[in-house]
C-alpha cells in the first residue's frame, strides 16, 4: 500500500507535467477535477491522497491528479476518466519517479510560469548522486523525489512544515539513514543523525539559525554523495572560509594530503562536531595534537606555545571581565572599557582562527595585542572600583558636613525662638 | 553686611530691607507646606548650576552627544556627580513642584487675590515638564531615543495641528539629529528664558501678597490674629535647613544610584520592549494606551489628548472657577482634586507594573 501511495503521489507530481504541459506554459486555470471529487469520498488508501492534495503546492498552483497519474479529470464516468485510452497510468513505479517529476521540473520554459528562480537541474544532479546511480543500477530502495519531498502533501521548501525545510532535513534524511534495517544492505553506519543531533551545528539549527549546516549543506541535496578526503576541506570552507585559507598555509596541509588524512574532520569530527575549546590544542590529555605528536617534538612544542598563548589571553580576559562586571554592578560607567574588552575578545577569536596555520609566532602576535587591550581593560576596571570607593568616602564626609550644618541651624533656630529671660519671668510671675 | 545695607539704602531707600525684615509668615499646623516652594526653587537653582557645568562639555549632535556624556561621566573630574545630581534633581524638582501645586490647591491658596500666583505657578510646572521631556533625549541613548519617539508621536493625535506639531518638535517626520538640536535649544535657551520671566513674576507675587492662610486656620482664629513668625530669620533658616537636607539627599542618590547612561541610540535598531516615559508622564502614557479605539465620534487617542489639554486649561483656571466659599459646592474642588490625585497614582502604578 505504501508503495502504491508513493506511486500515486509521484504520479500527481508528474501529472502536473502532462496536464500542465498540454496547456503549454500558460498560468494555471480553474480545471474540472473529478478525480478529487470522487476520491475525496473514499476511505483510506484511495481517499487520503485526495484529501492531502488540497494543500499541496502543486494543487494550489492548479496542477491536478491527472498531471501525474494521467487520465481525464473532466470525465465523470470512472471507466472513461481512468481509461488507458485517456492516458491513465495509475501509480508510477519508483524507478520512474525522478523522470516523472523532471518532466516539469527540468523544463525551464514550463517552470518559469510558476517559479522563475527555481532550479531545473535536479534530475541531472540526482543522476550524479549515490541515490541516482543506485536507482539506475536497479536498486529501488534508494531515495527518490517523493521520499524526501513527500507525495500528496508537498510543501515549498520555505514552509516550516515542509520535509525539506532546513530544520526538518536531518529527520528527513534520518528516516532512511538512521534506520538500521533499511541501511543493513548498504553496510554504512546509521548513527549520523544521532551524532549530528549532538553537534554544534544542530544546536544552532534548533536555535533558529536556518543558515546552520544540515545534511544537505555538506553532502548536497539532489546530488547527495559523501564528500571524499580531498573535498572535505572545501566543503567546510564554504562557511569557514578563513580557517580553510589558513589551513592551506599550515605544514599539515601537504603531509595530510600525502597520507590521505582528511583535513578538518581529523580534529573536529564530521557529524558530531562539538564546540571547540582551547584544550583541543596543546599537550594536555584532551589535545588532538597528541594523537600524532609528543610534547617534545617540534609539532608538540608549537602546539604547546599556541595553547599557552590562547589560555593566557583567555585568562587575562576573564580577569578583566570580572573586574569590569564588579565595577558595573556598583553602578560605575564602564561603557568605553566594554568596547575595549570586545576588541580584546575579538583578538582571542582571531587567534583561535590563526592557529589553523600552526604558526605559533602568528598566533602570539595576535594574542599579545589582545593581552595589551585586556590589561588596559583591567586597569580601567580597577580605576573604576577605586573611584567607587572614593565616591563612597566622599559621600560619607559630605553627609557628615551637611548633618553638622543642619544641626547647627536647628540649634540656632531653637536659640532664636527660646523665650527671653523677661518673657520667662513674665510667664512665671503670671502663674 | 550693615555697610552693604547702608550702601543700598542710600541709593534705593529703606523699603526693600524694611519689607524683608518685617515680613511675617503665618504659623499654624499647615505651615510645613510653605517650605515646598522654597525647596522647588532651590532644586531649580541646582539645575541651573549643574546644567551650566554640563554645557561646558556636552555636544548636541547624534555622533557626539552620547560620547560627550560618557566623557563627562568618566573623564571629567566630578562629572559623574554633576550629571547625577542634574538627573536626580530634575526628578525631585518635579516631585516637589507637584506636591507644592497640590498642597496649594487643597489649601485653596489660589483664592483672591492670589489668582495670578497660581496661574504663573502652573505655567512653571508645565515648563518643568517640558524641561524633563527635552532633557531626557539629550544623552542620545536607546531608551531616551525611543521614549522620545513614542512621546512625540502622541502629538500627532492633537486635532488639526497634530501633524504640524509633530514635525515642528521633531524637526522633520522622524526623530533625528534635527530633533536633538531642537530639544537642546528648548532645554538650554527657550525654556530657561520663559522660566526666568515666570519665576520672577511668581516670586514677586508670593512676596507681594504674602503667604495665604488656609480657610480652616482663619476660621479657628475668628477674632484673634493668626500667629506668625519672622520671614528673616525664622522661616529662612528653616528653608536653608531643608535645602541642606535636599543637597545631602541629592549627593547620596547620585553616589549610591548613579544615573545610568545605557547604550547609544541606534535609529535603525528595533524598539526595545517595555519603553516607558519618565515617571511623571506615566499616567498620561497609560491612559492613552488603554483608552478605547474610538470614544464618542473621535479616535480614542485624540480624545485622550484633548481631555488632557482641556484638563490642564481648567486646572490653570481653577481660581476663576472656584468662587463658592459657602454652600454645598464649596467642597467640589477638593473632591475633584482627590479624584485627580487618585487617578494619577493609580495610572502611574498600573503603568509602572505593566
Amino acid at each position: 500500500m505504501r508503495q502504491f501511495l508513493s506511486i500515486l503521489a509521484v504520479l500527481l507530481a508528474a501529472a502536473s507535467v502532462a496536464g500542465a504541459q498540454s496547456q503549454s506554459s500558460a498560468a494555471p486555470a480553474a480545471v474540472v477535477d473529478n478525480c478529487r471529487t470522487c476520491h475525496a469520498q473514499l476511505d483510506d488508501r484511495l481517499g487520503e491522497p485526495a484529501k492531502q492534495f488540497v494543500d499541496d503546492i502543486h494543487s494550489t498552483r492548479g496542477i491536478t491528479c491527472a498531471s501525474c497519474h494521467g487520465g481525464d479529470p473532466r470525465e465523470e464516468d470512472m471507466e472513461k476518466s481512468m481509461s488507458r485510452a485517456k492516458g491513465f497510468r495509475g501509480v508510477p513505479k519508483r524507478s520512474e519517479i525522478p523522470q516523472l517529476c523532471a518532466k516539469c521540473h527540468s523544463d525551464g520554459a514550463f517552470m518559469r510560469a510558476y517559479n522563475p528562480s527555481l532550479r531545473t537541474d535536479q534530475l541531472s544532479q540526482y543522476q550524479t548522486s549515490v541515490h541516482g546511480k543506485r536507482l539506475a543500477a536497479g536498486d529501488t530502495r534508494v531515495a527518490v523525489c517523493s521520499d524526501c519531498h513527500g507525495i500528496h502533501k508537498i510543501r515549498p521548501a520555505s514552509s516550516p512544515i515542509s520535509s525539506v525545510y532546513p530544520q526538518q532535513i536531518p529527520n528527513t534524511c534520518g528516516r532512511c539513514h538512521a534506520d538500521a534495517g533499511h541501511m543493513k544492505a548498504y553496510k554504512i553506519p546509521t548513527d549520523q543523525l544521532l551524532n549530528y543531533q549532538a553537534s554544534v551545528h544542530y544546536e544552532k539549527l534548533q536555535g533558529g539559525d536556518l543558515a546552520a549546516p544540515t545534511c544537505v549543506t555538506c553532502h548536497g541535496n539532489h546530488g547527495a554523495t559523501p564528500p571524499g578526503v580531498s573535498s572535505v576541506e572545501r566543503v567546510c570552507g564554504t562557511c569557514h572560509v578563513f580557517q580553510e585559507q589558513l589551513f592551506d598555509q599550515s605544514p599539515h596541509k601537504a603531509v595530510w594530503a600525502a597520507k590521505k588524512i582528511p583535513s578538518c574532520l581529523t580534529c573536529h569530527g564530521n557529524h558530531a562536531i562539538k564546540h571547540t575549546s582551547d584544550a583541543m590544542i596543546g599537550t594536555g590529555k584532551d589535545s588532538f595534537c597528541m594523537t600524532c605528536h609528543v610534547a617534545g617534538d617540534p609539532g608538540g612544542k608549537t602546539a604547546g606555545q599556541i595553547s599557552a598563548a590562547l589560555t593566557g589571553l583567555d585568562q587575562s580576559l576573564a580577569e578583566a571581565g570580572a573586574v569590569l562586571d564588579s565595577a558595573e554592578q556598583k553602578g560605575m560607567e564602564v561603557g568605553e572599557a566594554r568596547v575595549t574588552f570586545s576588541t580584546a575578545h575579538e583578538k582571542l577569536i582571531k587567534a583561535r582562527v590563526d592557529l589553523h596555520t600552526m604558526n605559533s609566532a602568528r598566533v602570539e602576535e595576535t594574542t599579545k595585542a589582545g593581552e595589551k587591550l585586556a590589561q588596559q581593560v583591567n586597569q580601567d576596571g580597577v580605576q573604576a572600583l577605586a573611584e567607587y570607593t572614593f565616591r563612597r568616602k566622599g559621600l560619607a564626609l559630605s553627609l557628615v558636613a551637611i548633618a553638622f550644618v543642619v544641626i547647627c541651624l536647628w540649634l540656632l533656630i531653637r536659640n532664636l525662638e527660646r523665650p527671653s529671660a523677661g518673657e520667662e519671668a513674665g510667664h512665671s510671675g503670671a502663674s | 553686611m550693615l555697610k552693604l545695607r547702608d550702601w543700598w539704602e542710600e541709593r534705593f531707600g529703606t523699603e526693600l530691607f524694611s519689607f524683608l525684615w518685617h515680613k511675617q509668615v503665618p504659623r499654624h499646623k499647615h505651615t510645613i507646606w510653605y517650605y515646598l516652594g522654597g525647596m522647588t526653587l532651590f532644586l531649580f537653582l541646582v539645575q541651573v548650576v549643574t546644567g551650566i557645568l554640563l554645557l561646558l562639555y556636552y555636544r548636541p549632535s547624534p555622533p557626539e552627544a552620547f560620547e560627550s556624556v560618557q566623557f563627562i561621566m568618566t573623564k571629567v573630574k566630578f562629572g559623574w556627580l554633576i550629571r547625577g545630581i542634574h538627573a536626580w534633581a530634575a526628578n525631585l524638582l518635579i516631585f516637589t513642584a507637584m506636591v507644592h501645586m497640590f498642597s496649594t490647591f487643597f489649601l485653596k491658596a489660589y483664592r483672591k487675590p492670589r489668582e495670578l500666583t497660581w496661574v504663573t505657578g502652573c505655567a512653571l510646572f508645565f515648563l518643568f515638564l517640558g524641561f524633563g521631556f527635552s532633557g531626557y533625549l539629550l544623552p542620545w541613548n536607546e531608551l531616551a531615543f525611543f521614549a522620545t519617539k513614542v512621546g512625540t508621536q502622541m502629538m500627532a493625535a492633537v486635532p488639526v495641528i497634530g501633524t504640524w506639531l509633530l514635525t515642528f518638535f521633531r524637526g522633520g517626520e522622524e526623530v533625528t539629529g534635527a530633533t536633538l538640536t531642537r530639544f537642546f535649544g528648548f532645554h538650554v535657551a527657550i525654556f530657561p528664558l520663559l522660566t526666568t520671566g515666570l519665576l520672577g513674576a511668581h516670586l514677586f507675587l508670593v512676596q507681594y501678597f504674602g503667604m495665604s492662610t488656609p480657610i480652616s486656620v482663619e476660621q479657628a482664629h475668628k477674632d484673634k490674629p493668626v500667629p506668625t513668625y519672622a520671614f528673616i530669620p525664622n522661616f529662612l533658616l528653616r528653608d536653608i535647613m531643608g535645602w541642606y537636607i535636599a543637597l545631602g539627599v541629592l549627593a547620596a542618590l547620585a553616589a549610591i544610584f548613579p544615573w545610568e547612561l545605557g547604550v547609544k541610540a541606534d535609529p535603525f535598531g528595533a524598539t526595545p520592549a517595555g519603553i516607558k516615559p519618565e515617571w511623571y508622564f506615566l499616567f498620561m502614557f497609560q491612559t492613552l494606551k488603554k483608552i478605547p479605539g474610538h470614544v464618542l465620534f473621535i479616535e480614542g487617542e485624540q480624545f485622550g489628548v484633548l481631555a488632557f489639554g482641556l484638563g490642564a486649561a481648567l486646572w490653570m483656571l481653577v481660581p476663576f472657577l472656584d468662587r463658592k466659599q459657602e454652600g454645598p459646592l464649596r467642597r467640589l474642588p477638593a473632591v475633584a482634586g482627590g479624584v485627580i490625585v487618585a487617578f494619577i497614582i493609580v495610572m502611574t502604578i498600573w503603568a509602572w507594573r505593566s
